[in-house]
């Protein structure tokens, strides 16, 4: 049985139709992350799914029964479905315990639950702070342990780390995903950050205007793309038009490149990654293309670099390991991988 | 959403009610009583003292503001809040110590000096509070930009302030306009003074309810004009948060004792001298026979209406302030003017027209104490909101909606989410509301039960009839018991960041 399933899900907000038929099925113990530019009403869907917003049209089903359809609508706080939402919301009122506390009944078993949610989360000794004396990342650790601590069906994380500075970021998106697992807990991540999408979750659904347009574990969200627009929106690319050369050949400003599967029509967009693009000093060419380095970034580990090809197109390369091609110099251009080809953009023009 | 439109419209119903019995008479009577030449020379007076009593007030509140936040003053700190106490002073009071010692104030400039010393702090609490945000980076670069500090003083510091200073001469204004005790003591015919007589010297009652409309028209119209006026340069405190760092504080040198005399003079005129003339009042009337329970009881019902109104204003103000809250965009302007509103609309007319109201569809409760806290509340539910909107405010629905995730039905997370978060500002405003209503005179005047006389009433008729002795005691009670929620507002505005 799956953790969730939205089935046609709709909602509009006067003339605004935020969600127009999501479909979306989470299995359980799952961490799956929704991936979409902001405005695609991912976050709509999140609180139809918290029973915040009434949907309306489709359906909502947490572990099999209806929480959210045509003339039902169960209340947020029947659904056992917990949220960790945009900058936290933490109780100012409370300390850390009674905020963690307060979704569990009273009894002995709270401060059990507390204190084992509490050390689960690297709160042990927090537990009487007040929300205003702790650090952002601690702030969002409280927040998932507050989550968490009523043991519910479904976690909902809604931007969780969008009020954190980038140097925190990293740490604590390992964090939050082991703390998810070790509890077992099905979780659904919104968030607008690709990077933060393919590095924590076990599957993404990408959504754009309202539907979910591709579901699937990370890597293949990343290597095979549904279409043009989920290409560029999961990571950078380099679109270049193309003619196909056969069933799996097809020439571009990079040559002739294999294909990783069959194109569309003769006339195609041809996506290669940057990490694909191989460079070397013009002369020991391996039978690409030839260009000249116009600009380069360079960042430690790698180096993303910018080649004007002699037809007029640019693209874009990612260097590891040795030193990169200073500004000006001339290289040859190839892609050895298989790419993938698109119906293009632009098929009108 | 449904209750606080019935908040709303109950507390307006009134007030459109006045306007109906105005127009009750046909034009003829309201173009009769409208352009009658008395009518004119009453609109020159109220309005000529308010633009005197607006304009010194300015003055003297940015001034005091400037020497007690900016400058090295001796006892600065002790100042800024004794100098915010004459607002506790309630203006009948002081207007009471006045007439008794110098009887030849009365007119014009009696009635100028009492609403002056007793109204500057208007100006001066939000002007002091713009001076201690302000960051000095702003002073800085403008002397880094070759402004001497006198000169970067003028051209950046006073431009910050003048939002504070602008809004605080607003209330001056409107406070001076609906003023009715101090006028009446100081037996100057302003408009308030004028529609009392008119209701009761005369069985017709209908050019009162035509003078309150007038009078109605004109504060509301200030209001207006104040809002279109305003500038649209943003006052922001600089990015970067934290705390903003400390100006340096301005020595005054050997100058600093001459300028003590300011605060000196003005906390002398508005607390020292009405306290100890008080006392004085006092002392005599101990000498001869005076009625202690008939005192006592008074106080007693000032307390027990007061308090009325205070809870009853402060409870119908949190789901006007929560609504207002959570639809912020909309609502934040309104918020802010309906605060205005509250200090706009004067006790005179409001308990006019809930005399006419009360009067054609309720009568069993007429001069009932019903209807008596039914006034305060049309009258200081405005001020309550305002503060329960600043608590409302740090208890977004988010926190609602988390609540309600983990389990909580609507209203046990308001019980134990929202209600704690604006219980600070849902006491301020009860304070504030309690301190308001006991001040109170006119709505306890004219919608008061036969014979339930409070401290206000009493302190009113005794002074009206030249008994000043009877009037020292409950003066005296008054100002203590208006003292305690003073401080406690006081204390907490100066602490707010």
């Amino acid at each position: 049985m799956n953790a969730v399933d939205c089935a046609g899900v709709t909602k509009s907000f006067g003339p605004v139709r935020a969600v127009r038929g999501a479909d979306l099925s989470i299995e359980k113990g799952s961490l799956t992350a929704v991936l979409g530019p902001s405005g695609c009403g991912k976050t709509t869907l999140l609180r139809i799914v918290a029973g915040f917003e009434r949907l309306d049209a489709g359906s909502v089903a947490v572990f099999g029964s209806v929480v959210a359809g045509p003339g039902a609508h169960l209340p947020p706080e029947r659904r056992q479905v917990s949220i960790v939402p945009q900058g936290q919301a933490l109780f100012p009122h409370l300390t850390v315990a009674g905020n963690v506390g307060y979704g569990v009944r009273r009894g002995p078993e709270r401060d059990r639950a507390v204190a084992a949610m509490l050390e689960l989360s690297g709160l042990a000794r927090l537990g009487d702070r007040m929300p205003h004396e702790l650090s952002g990342g601690q702030q969002q650790r409280v927040a998932l342990a507050r989550a968490l601590a009523p043991s519910p069906a479904l976690v909902l994380l809604d931007e969780p780390f969008g009020s954190l500075d980038a140097a925190l970021r990293a740490g604590l998106r390992a964090d939050v995903a082991a703390v998810l697992r070790a509890s077992g807990t099905t979780a659904l991540l919104v968030t607008h950050d690709q990077e933060e999408a393919l590095s924590m979750a076990e599957s993404v659904a990408v959504m754009r205007d309202g539907v979910i347009v591709q579901h699937a574990p990370p890597h293949e969200v990343y290597r095979r793309p549904a279409d043009l627009w989920v290409a560029g929106f999961v990571g950078s690319a380099n679109v270049l038009p193309g003619r196909m050369a056969g069933p799996d050949r097809v020439d571009c400003a990079l040559g002739r490149c294999a294909v990783a599967e069959g194109g569309p029509g003769p006339l195609v967009d041809v996506v290669v990654r940057p990490e694909q693009v191989q460079l070397v000093a013009a002369g020991g060419s391996p039978g690409g293309a030839e260009g000249v380095v116009e600009d380069r970034q360079y960042f430690g580990h790698d180096a993303l670099v910018r080649v004007g090809l002699e037809g007029g197109a640019t693209v874009l390369a990612r260097l590891s390991g040795a030193a990169p091609l200073p500004p000006g110099a001339r290289v040859s251009v190839a892609c050895p991988e298989p790419v993938l080809v698109f119906a293009p953009a632009n098929a009108g023009a | 959403m449904a209750v606080a439109g019935a908040v709303a419209a109950l507390a307006l119903l009134p007030v459109a009610y006045l306007v109906v019995r105005a127009s009750e008479g046909g034009w003829s009577l309201v173009a009769g009583t409208l352009f009658e030449e008395r009518t004119g020379r009453l609109l020159v007076r109220s309005l000529g003292l308010a633009a005197a009593v607006t304009a010194v007030c300015a003055v003297i509140g940015v001034a005091l503001a400037w020497l007690t936040v900016r400058c090295d003053l001796p006892g600065r700190r002790a100042w800024r809040v004794v100098a915010a106490l004459p607002l506790a002073m309630p203006s009948y009071v002081a207007g009471f110590a006045y007439v008794s010692t110098f009887p030849d104030l009365a007119g014009f400039w009696g009635a100028f000096l009492v609403l002056t010393i007793l109204s500057y702090p208007y100006v001066f609490i939000p002007v002091a509070a713009a001076l201690e945000r302000q960051d000095p980076a702003l002073e800085e670069a403008a002397r880094s930009l070759g402004d001497g500090p006198v000169r970067a003083f003028q051209r950046v510091t006073l431009r910050q302030v003048r939002p504070a200073a602008a809004t605080g001469s607003l209330l001056v204004c409107l406070y001076v306009l609906s003023d009715f005790g101090a006028v009446s003591l100081l037996r100057f015919d302003s408009f308030t003074r004028v529609i009392y007589q008119a209701y009761r010297s005369s069985f017709d009652r209908r050019p009162a309810a035509v003078l309150g409309c007038l009078l109605l028209v004109f504060t509301l119209g200030i209001l207006v004009a104040e809002a279109r006026t305003r500038g649209r340069a943003r006052y922001f405190a600089p990015g970067g948060g934290g705390v903003p760092r400390r100006p340096e504080l301005l020595r005054l040198g050997r100058a600093r004792w001459l300028a003590l005399a300011l605060p000196a003079a003005v906390v002398g005129l508005a607390l020292a001298l009405p306290l100890a003339t008080t006392l004085r009042w006092l002392a005599e009337s101990v000498q001869a026979q005076f009625d202690a329970a008939r005192v006592w009881g008074a106080a007693g019902r000032s307390v027990a209406a007061s308090s009325m109104g205070a809870v009853l204003a402060a409870a119908a103000a949190v789901p006007v302030a929560l609504l207002a809250a959570r639809h912020r965009s909309r609502a934040a302007g309104v918020i802010e003017r309906s605060a205005y509103v509250g200090h706009a609309l004067p006790g005179v007319v409001v308990a006019l027209s809930i005399v006419f109201f009360s009067v054609r569809f309720l009568n069993p409760l007429y001069q009932r104490l019903p209807m008596l806290v039914f006034a305060y509340l049309v009258l200081f539910l405005p001020l309550a909101v305002s503060s329960v909107y600043g608590s409302a405010v740090q208890a977004p629905p988010a926190l609602d909606e988390v609540a309600r995730s983990l389990g909580r039905r609507p209203l046990s997370a308001f019980r134990t989410v929202t209600a704690p978060l604006i219980a600070p500002g849902v006491a301020a405003g009860a304070a504030l509301v309690f301190l308001t209503c006991l001040k109170e005179l006119p709505a306890t005047l004219l919608l008061g039960p036969t014979g339930y006389e409070t401290l206000a009433t009493r302190i009113w008729s005794s002074t009206s009839t030249g008994a000043y002795g009877d009037a020292a005691l409950p003066a005296l009670i008054l100002v203590l018991v208006a003292a305690v929620p003073t401080w406690a507002l006081t204390t907490r505005l100066s602490r707010r960041p």
